[in-house]
């Protein structure tokens, strides 16, 4: 019987698929999100909030993962917005050769911002690179201050928080101080947000941020292609 | 499930290896698992348990080392295993993990192959 050294990552063949995404999206010029949250926590509404607001001056493309339904997709192409729909049957996260797949047929040319909305989990996709530039999270604040530390690994590898609906927080006993504190705790880079999609509170810190973001990538890759 | 995904990509990793060594089976597979991954070792060894069926490593056992979250701090050198509170109790700095990010496949164990002609005979 023979013992063989491997060491090899298991990750590394959706890490390979991600960094060809990655030169597809950097051909296009594109900056890249990965939304990520359990379901219902409103990745879908953040993208139709942060469209209504960024779409005059940047391109948008998206493309929506589910494990059944286009309805994702289809609320995103009624805002004139290009959207491809991935559904992944029974697969609980997106990985990279799905993207991959998806990019064969939809490639975001052109677009300054191409989003591309994970499977609603909250565990699964935290660990499959798309090839993003910025990983996004929504966590609906109903569901508790403890989750952070009870679902430590997405927001932990998170650049963004968004804790939406804190229109609900006043008929869910959950203290908004004490989430936001769990989040440092778990993840003291990330940019952390309390919005709501439904009154649109709190929406102009983070449109700001992606605003902000997109227009120094822009100007990087601007400055990249000139030297 | 993701686990079954991962499940596979193990077994993409000894197939391959028993592949480049021309062995006939894998017998072991020994994979380094950190604390702080989005894979539970228990549903890890039961999706192995499916997905090995009809691979080169059918019989093959799964051995599986846990690694700890072990944190240090970038300012002050503080290390420690952090309770997913990733400041610096002592300074408060962002900490940077030290491990248990891993999913490593460390080893594999294999079945020399057949030689064809006295399997035949
Ligand atoms: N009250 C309130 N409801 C919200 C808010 N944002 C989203 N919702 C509601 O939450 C529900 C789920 O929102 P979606 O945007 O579909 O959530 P999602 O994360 O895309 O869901 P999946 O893709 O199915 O995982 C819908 O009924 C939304 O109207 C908010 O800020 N406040
Ligand atoms: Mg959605
Ligand atoms: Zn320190």
């Amino acid at each position: 019987m023979d013992r063989v050294s491997v060491v090899t990552d298991i990750r590394q063949a959706n890490q390979n698929a991600a960094h060809e995404n990655r030169k597809v999206f950097d051909k296009c010029g594109s900056c890249v999100i990965n939304l990520m949250s359990a379901p219902g926590a409103g990745k879908t509404s953040v993208l139709e909030a942060t469209i209504r607001e960024i779409a005059p001056s940047f391109k948008v493309a998206v493309i929506e993962g589910d494990l059944e339904t286009t309805f994702d997709s289809d609320r995103i192409r009624a805002m004139g917005v290009p959207a491809h729909q991935i559904t992944t049957g029974s697969v609980c996260h997106l990985d990279a050769r799905m993207v991959a797949k998806a990019l064969a047929v939809f490639p975001p040319d052109g677009a300054d911002l191409v989003v591309i909305e994970n499977v609603g989990n909250l565990v699964c996709p935290a660990e499959f690179n798309l090839g993003e530039d910025l990983r996004v999270m929504v966590f609906s604040v109903v569901e508790g201050a403890d989750k952070p530390k009870k679902y430590p690994l997405m927001f932990h590898t998170s650049d963004v928080v968004l804790l939406n609906k804190i229109d609900l927080l006043p008929y869910s006993g959950v203290a908004l101080s004490e989430l936001l504190r769990n989040v440092v705790e778990v993840n003291p880079r990330a940019a952390i947000f309390p919005i709501s999609c439904r009154t649109g509170e709190g929406m102009e810190g983070w449109i700001g941020w992606l605003t902000q973001e997109l227009k120094t990538r822009s100007r990087q890759a601007l400055s990249t292609l000139k030297t | 499930m993701h686990e079954l995904s991962i499940a596979e990509s193990i077994l993409d990793i000894a197939a391959a290896e028993a592949a480049t060594h021309h062995a006939a089976a894998v017998t072991t597979i020994k994979v380094r698992l950190g604390n702080f991954t989005g894979v539970v070792r228990e549903a890890l060894e039961f999706a192995f348990e499916i997905a090995r069926q009809g691979t080169v490593a059918a019989s093959a056992t799964l051995e599986i080392e846990s690694v700890p979250l072990r944190t240090r701090c970038p300012s002050c050198d503080m290390t420690g295993s952090s309770d997913f509170c990733f400041i610096c109790e002592r300074c408060g700095t962002p900490l940077d993990i030290l491990s248990g990010r891993e999913m490593q496949v460390e080893s594999i164990e294999l079945a020399e192959e057949e030689v064809p002609w006295i399997a035949s005979r």
